[in-house]
């Protein structure tokens, strides 16, 4: 009876390990299985690289929404990276210990608060910046990767910090011995002992950019078109399935699941990059 | 104080890199706590004042725009989203900690798919519940669905926080429980993982933060009718989806602030409860 329970209770243990495989196995075959073939319909080149996306004249192409996720995610990298980075160098290296007692919840706290806050703050403060400052009408590719940059803030500083701290003390306190000053020892020597970390967190931070969705479609302009320039709206993939998921239907619905699954197809490749460069870094 | 500023000035008088990176890294840190310090404060500004009593009135009219009901299907979307994923993801986490051997190729495969899982966006969540759940399941939009998708995105959230809870276990703690004649499972449930609670918990809370702050997994399987759920077959709108269309159709954006301060003010109140519990660990 006890060793019938035992065995029992482990089977349900492994049952539970495998959940999680079993459920990448059904997001990998509803999608593909609903997606691949109106990419086969439509054609995978012209889907892939078709410039136009016309669901009326049933016209497919997400050649626009590839390149406005790509440039909002490179725009969000350009200007959130740094500031990231230097950051967590500050948290980990410059910060004194009553300082970081409240820095670190709250960068916590930017990691907690939800997209929609976001998207919304974006909208009624990022957006008129723009449209005043720089002209257009303030929805761009320029507010989407300020906005994004902001967003993934937290990811890279928090991944960044842990990394910069697991540099063995013996680097820093040995290039000091030296007669550097404190921060060149930070900069020339912790951290390239930290690239590799600090490298997945900023690809960590790039599959959260690209993913991102309610932020972005609120201040991106959501124009299915070729981007046009800095100042001008974009749609990213994300926005594409969220805005017309609700009334499409037939080959309009399926391009829209294609539409999801070239996002997932972008977000495995990144997901492999983290893992290779984690690896590495042991 | 003015006079320290001025003399740790002057200690970089012959270097003027040093000098220039310390600058760097400090303006980083003030555009870091800038971009937070307007974030969370303009939404307070602007939200606290429209925090009036008949946004929270028990139905929903299109003229009050009540978040009640909201918070009504928030709850219960947490809840069965947690009832769901919390024993599948520690039953996992046991088995990948206490029983699994070492060098398993079951367990890298475990760990490879939760790590990939935690990647995927969650409009990509939003599209499989969609497929699933909602269409060949034939949910309808509803409840259940929302919770069964959420389910799924906060699964490795909680096999992680739970393994690494596990893992700080002694291994004192499972022998001396076996040296007293207890069985494995004995141990597991009577010794391990009651010294393990209060780390999961803190996964546990950080997945409410999660599942309270998503949109887009929930907005095509959840749906968003702005109204108390009859069961968990009824659609319903959480707080975050009621704070999207609400920014949305701009027609009553002061009830958009006040919906992000109740939001933030949840986010808050869990991301300090999460943080409680994971130091109580670290003391213990």
């Amino acid at each position: 009876m006890q060793k019938l329970r035992e065995k029992l209770m482990q089977g349900v243990f492994l049952f539970s390990a495998c959940v999680s495989i079993l459920a990448i196995i059904l997001i990998c075959v509803f999608l593909f299985a609903n997606g691949v073939p109106a990419m086969a319909e439509i054609g995978f080149f012209k889907f892939l690289l078709g410039r136009e996306w016309r669901p009326a004249n049933d016209v497919y192409g997400i050649l626009p929404m590839v390149l406005g996720s790509v440039y909002v995610t490179a725009g969000a990298i350009v200007l959130g990276v740094p500031v990231g980075i230097l950051s967590a160098v500050f948290l980990a290296r410059f910060c004194p210990k009553w300082l970081h007692k409240i820095l670190r919840p709250m960068v916590e706290l930017l990691a907690g608060i939800p997209s929609v806050i976001y998207g919304f703050f974006g909208l009624v403060v990022l957006l008129p910046f723009v449209r005043q400052t720089f002209g257009g009408n303030g929805s761009s590719i320029l507010t989407a990767s300020v906005l994004l940059a902001i967003m993934i803030l937290p990811t890279i500083i928090t991944v960044s910090e842990s990394v910069i701290r697991a540099v063995p003390e013996s680097y820093y306190e040995g290039a000091l011995a030296l007669g550097t000053t404190h921060e060149r020892s930070v900069f020339f020597v912790v951290l390239p002992a930290a690239k590799p970390g600090i490298l997945a967190g900023v690809v960590l931070g790039i599959g959260r950019a690209i993913g991102e969705t309610m932020a972005v479609i609120m201040v991106a302009g959501n124009q299915a078109r070729m981007p046009a320039g800095l100042l001008k709206g974009v749609r990213t993939l994300t926005a594409n399935i969220v805005l017309e998921m609700g009334y499409a239907a037939d080959l309009h619905r399926e391009a829209l699941i294609a539409t999801g699954v070239v996002l997932f197809v972008f977000i495995l490749f990144i997901n492999l990059l983290v893992s290779v460069l984690r690896r590495r870094e042991k | 104080m003015k006079k320290s500023l001025f003399k740790s000035l002057r200690a970089y008088r012959h270097q003027p890199l040093s000098l220039f990176l310390k600058l760097l890294v400090w303006l980083s840190i003030a555009l870091t706590v800038g971009a937070f310090v307007l974030l969370v404060g303009y939404v307070l500004v602007m939200g606290v004042p429209h925090l009036s009593l008949d946004f929270f009135s028990l139905t929903y009219t299109s003229d009050n725009v009540s978040l009640f009901p909201a918070l009504v299907n928030t709850l219960s979307i947490t809840a069965l989203a947690l009832v769901i994923a919390v024993p599948l993801g520690i039953f996992a986490a046991i088995y990948l900690v206490e029983y699994a051997k070492r060098g398993n190729k079951l367990v890298a495969l475990v760990r490879t798919t939760a790590e990939t899982l935690s990647g995927i966006p969650s409009i990509v969540y939003g599209l499989f519940g969609l497929l699933f759940f909602v269409t060949t399941l034939g949910w309808g939009y509803s409840l259940l669905a929302g919770a069964f998708t959420l389910a799924i995105m906060i699964l490795p959230l909680i096999m992680r926080t739970t393994e690494e809870a596990l893992k700080a276990v002694p291994d004192s703690f499972r022998e001396g429980s076996f040296g007293l004649g207890a069985g494995k499972l004995r141990t597991i449930f009577r010794i391990v993982l009651p010294s393990a609670v209060p780390g999961i918990l803190a996964g546990v809370i950080l997945a409410v933060g999660r599942i309270v702050g998503e949109t887009a997994a929930l907005i095509y399987t959840a749906g968003t009718v702005a109204a108390i759920p009859d069961g968990i077959f009824s659609s319903g709108r959480t707080l975050s989806v009621h704070m999207y269309t609400l920014a949305n159709e701009g027609l009553h954006v002061g009830k958009a602030y006040a919906t992000a301060v109740v939001l933030i003010i949840m986010v808050v109140g869990i991301n300090a409860l999460s943080g409680f519990l994971a130091k109580k660990i670290t003391k213990t």
